[in-house]
């Protein structure tokens, strides 16, 4: 028993040492809260602090956490810049007044509506809503033309959807803000009584379809291309719907810098590397994302972003996330 | 008193927050059908994992403290090892047993069986979480056993009253209140729990709360349903402290090996039982994960950044653990020795922290540490606060059910005797609680080491553990790259156990 009491008490201290060396080390020129994992993340940043020698230290966490931790750090910023999945978790802290103003010379080369009005943010890569399909059970002409015809009960138990996504609510919000509320709600309605399946994310969806589990699902459209990359994606196919239509929104990934952070000038040369044409290629062709900036080329396999965002969707006009979860709530989608 | 004021720190701020609402938006946003629907479903799925639990854990603890069952030590630390599982690492692992593609199915259909029942919703979250809670139950059972005095059994036998009957009467009761406190931390850990219920799709309250700051990272309206749960688990830990106040046995002396109970021609079955438990809460889960990392090898292991999370989570988990232990210790002791209405009230308060959703309480400590406590946010010290706030009820349950067992006239003696109250506390109640210390440091450690939303948002910036890997990969569907960090996560946990099995059967 002697023993085992010293020889806790040195595990013990063994612990405690080791903790102060690991938080000793604190010399970073930049913080990052990134909503993005980094899988994805972390080799654009190793490029960056390679090409400008700015140490880059990331938080990486769900985007609803680290902008919820911004928020609520409110003016004691421990980060300097803040990415995150789509528009709409950017636009909640923009809104609560957290974010500087870019520099328009910076985010000039992304189409307005990539970026908020005030340019408190921008875009990084685009994400387009699709429909996923399973060949051997739908034909491609057989797809409603609109993404409204899925309310049809024709589609009763043989949808997919993921109602707690982010990416699923901010079109949502799209369809209210390009359709109107009522047309939103009846839409939903009719979904619901088609009985879709609920599944937790876009993976998981995708997944499902791929095996047939289910006909159609409402994801994003590069779920599709890296679940075939890593040969998973089964019979699924997308179906990309066209101009006016809200199930082809196109969502950004979006980074801004936080109001009162310590190193503006370097969060700056960031944003700046993450619009650069090497950084907008790395998202075509790792992510199967579209790039925001025009010049640069999409995967061959992809539409152009050209053909399918339009210019009247204004992403900044997402920014009632509250109401589309009031509105899913509601009507027991949630 | 500080213990006290730690814990509710959360609790106090979400009333703030709460406040900001308003009063009428409040109760438009709480006074909704849905949301008692939505209390109802928590409440009724927290009640149905809580009386699994205890149908499992109670035999396992038993058997594994005081029988002959074959491979005794063994299936002690295997059936504590469930607790080292994720709940959605064991939400996916049901499905890909149960769910309608999954293994089962697949076995199932060359006889004709097409359609397994639907596993998605109630059965699944049931199935999921009480196969990762039961080990509560027996952790904390087992903790009471050791520290049964035997003479009590023996007096029972001695006055004629048969084995099954002193079993009923004498040894039933004595796990009693371990096995509530044990009960207590599986339905609060139902009711906080976010992975296997959004997994499975049973829409709970928690899931709710989640579902409604993640889509508009409004924090008060997440804080006003957070109190409703905060409140709710108030009632769920005043139900189990009336039992408790009903069930009082102290045992006067000890340290005497008890009985080992010969099984006879149970012991087969007994084990077979055991296997079977084990299959479920940690065979499947694991076997997942190793299908996982046969694919992910493919495309290599990042090694060195696993090991360095490890060494992250065990730092983070085991100081939490220490933490915890050591602030139940002064509310466990005014807890089991005194009635006045400070430790109760206390212990009461320390019980929210743990069944306030992971999420909410992470954000609280984001603002106290952004603006309060600045020198300790994003280090670790921050994050043993936060497992302090957490998982002090468990340290507390594991400890007050044992100091509960040790009779006060040994303590009284000792001051009578001119010991200080240091020395008799180190020289007479600590020995005789070490294996209730032991457990609840296991407990809060086990728990510690899968925790998420605090690891991601309260350590230091850039620092990872197991848990944020394995949810990294997860989250974007990389299920291959979990597979390494999720057995290594089980394995570290596996540790605490390990010793605490040792030394138990020695």
């Amino acid at each position: 028993m002697r023993l085992s009491r010293r020889s806790a008490v040195a595990l013990i201290m063994a612990v405690m040492s080791m903790t102060g060396s690991a938080c000793s080390d604190d010399s970073a020129d930049l913080t990052v809260y990134s909503g993005r994992i980094a899988d994805l993340m972390g080799p654009l940043f190793n490029q960056f602090e390679q090409e400008t020698g700015v140490k880059v230290k990331v938080r990486y966490g769900d985007s609803a956490e680290v902008a919820g931790a911004a928020l609520e750090e409110g003016d004691k910023p421990r980060a300097d810049v803040l990415l995150v999945q789509d528009a709409g978790n950017i636009g909640q802290v923009s809104k609560s007044g957290r974010l500087t103003t870019l520099d328009a010379g910076v985010v000039d080369k992304v189409p307005t509506q990539f970026r908020s009005v005030d340019n408190h943010w921008v875009g990084l890569s685009g994400r387009a809503r699709v429909v996923a399909y399973n060949t051997d059970k739908v034909r491609e002409d057989q797809l409603p033309p609109e993404i409204t015809g899925f309310s049809d009960p024709r589609w009763k138990g043989r949808l997919a959807w993921a109602p707690t996504n982010g990416s699923f609510q901010a079109f949502i919000t799209a369809f209210r803000v390009m359709e109107g509320d009522a047309a939103a709600e009846a839409w939903l309605r009719g979904v619901k009584a088609n009985e879709a399946k609920v599944f937790p994310n876009n993976v998981a969806i995708l997944d499902a379809v791929g095996r047939g589990e289910v006909d159609t699902g409402f994801v994003n459209h590069y779920y599709l291309y890296r679940a075939r990359a890593e040969g998973q994606a089964g019979k699924a196919e997308n179906k990309y719907y066209g101009a006016g239509d809200p199930g082809g929104l196109v969502n950004v990934s979006a980074a801004g810098i936080l109001r009162g952070a310590k190193h503006p000038v370097a969060a700056r040369r960031l944003v700046e590397f993450l619009l650069s044409d090497n950084a907008q290629r790395y998202f075509a062709d790792k992510t199967f994302e579209l790039p925001v900036v025009p010049t640069v080329q999409a995967d061959p396999a992809l539409p152009p972003i050209t053909a399918l965002a339009r210019p009247e969707v204004d992403l900044a006009r997402l920014e009632d996330a509250k109401g589309t979860v009031d509105l899913l709530t509601r009507l027991g989608v949630l | 008193m500080l213990v006290a004021a730690i814990a509710v720190l959360p609790a106090v701020y979400l009333v703030i927050r709460a406040r900001e609402a308003g009063l009428g938006a409040t109760a438009d946003l709480v006074l909704t059908t849905r949301t008692a629907q939505l209390l109802g479903r928590s409440l009724g799925l927290a009640a149905a994992v809580t009386v699994t639990a205890v149908l499992i854990g109670v035999p396992v603890g038993w058997l594994t403290a005081r029988t002959d069952l074959p491979g005794r030590r063994l299936f002690t630390v295997l059936t504590a090892l469930p607790l080292a599982v994720p709940s959605y690492v064991a939400a996916l692992a049901v499905v890909a047993a149960f769910g309608p593609r999954g293994t089962i199915a697949r076995w199932l259909g060359p006889l004709g069986v097409d359609r397994l029942p639907e596993l998605y919703g109630f059965p699944g979250a049931w199935l999921a979480l009480s196969l990762s809670t039961f080990p509560y139950v027996t952790l904390t059972v087992r903790g009471a056993l050791r520290r049964l005095d035997p003479a009590l059994e023996e007096v029972s036998r001695s006055l004629g009253v048969g084995s099954w009957e002193t079993f009923l009467r004498v040894t039933l009761p004595q796990m009693a209140p371990a096995a509530a406190a044990g009960a207590l931390l599986a339905a609060l850990y139902t009711l906080a729990d976010f992975g296997a219920v959004s997994l499975l799709r049973y829409d709970t309250f928690t899931r709710a709360i989640y579902v409604q700051y993640k889509g508009s990272l409004d924090y008060s309206a997440a804080a006003v349903l957070a109190l409703v749960l905060a409140v709710m688990s108030l009632a769920v830990v005043a139900v189990e402290s009336r039992m408790r106040s009903r069930t009082r046995i102290v045992s006067s002396r000890t340290a005497r090996q008890p009985r080992v109970v010969p099984l006879g021609r149970w012991r087969l079955a007994a084990a077979g039982a055991m296997a079977l438990i084990v299959v479920l809460g940690l065979a499947l889960p694991v076997a997942t994960l190793v299908t996982w990392l046969v694919v992910g090898a493919q495309e290599g292991v990042d090694l060195a950044g696993t090991l360095r999370a490890a060494v992250h989570s065990a730092q983070a988990s085991g100081l939490g653990a220490l933490a915890a232990v050591g602030a139940a210790w002064p509310v466990a002791v005014l807890s089991a020795r005194r009635r006045g209405s400070v430790a109760r009230w206390t212990e009461r308060a320390a019980y929210v922290g743990y069944a306030l959703p992971g999420l909410v309480v992470a954000l609280s400590l984001v603002f106290f540490g952004a603006r309060v406590a600045t020198a300790l946010y994003q280090t670790v010290a921050m994050l043993v606060l936060a497992y302090l706030v957490l998982f002090l009820p468990q340290g507390l349950g594991a400890l007050r059910s044992t100091i509960a067992q040790v009779s006060p006239r040994l303590e009284e003696a000792s001051r009578s005797l001119g010991a200080s109250r240091l020395k008799t506390t180190l020289r007479v109640l600590l020995p005789l609680v070490r294996p209730g210390a032991a457990a609840a440091f296991a407990l809060v450690f086990l728990t510690a080491m899968k925790e998420l939303p605090a690891a991601l948002l309260l350590g230091p910036t850039g620092w990872d553990t197991l848990a944020t890997r394995v949810w990294a990969s997860t989250s974007e569907g990389f299920l291959a790259r979990a597979a390494a960090p999720a057995l290594l996560l089980i394995a570290v946990s596996s540790v605490p156990l390990v010793f605490l099995a040792l030394r138990d059967n020695r």
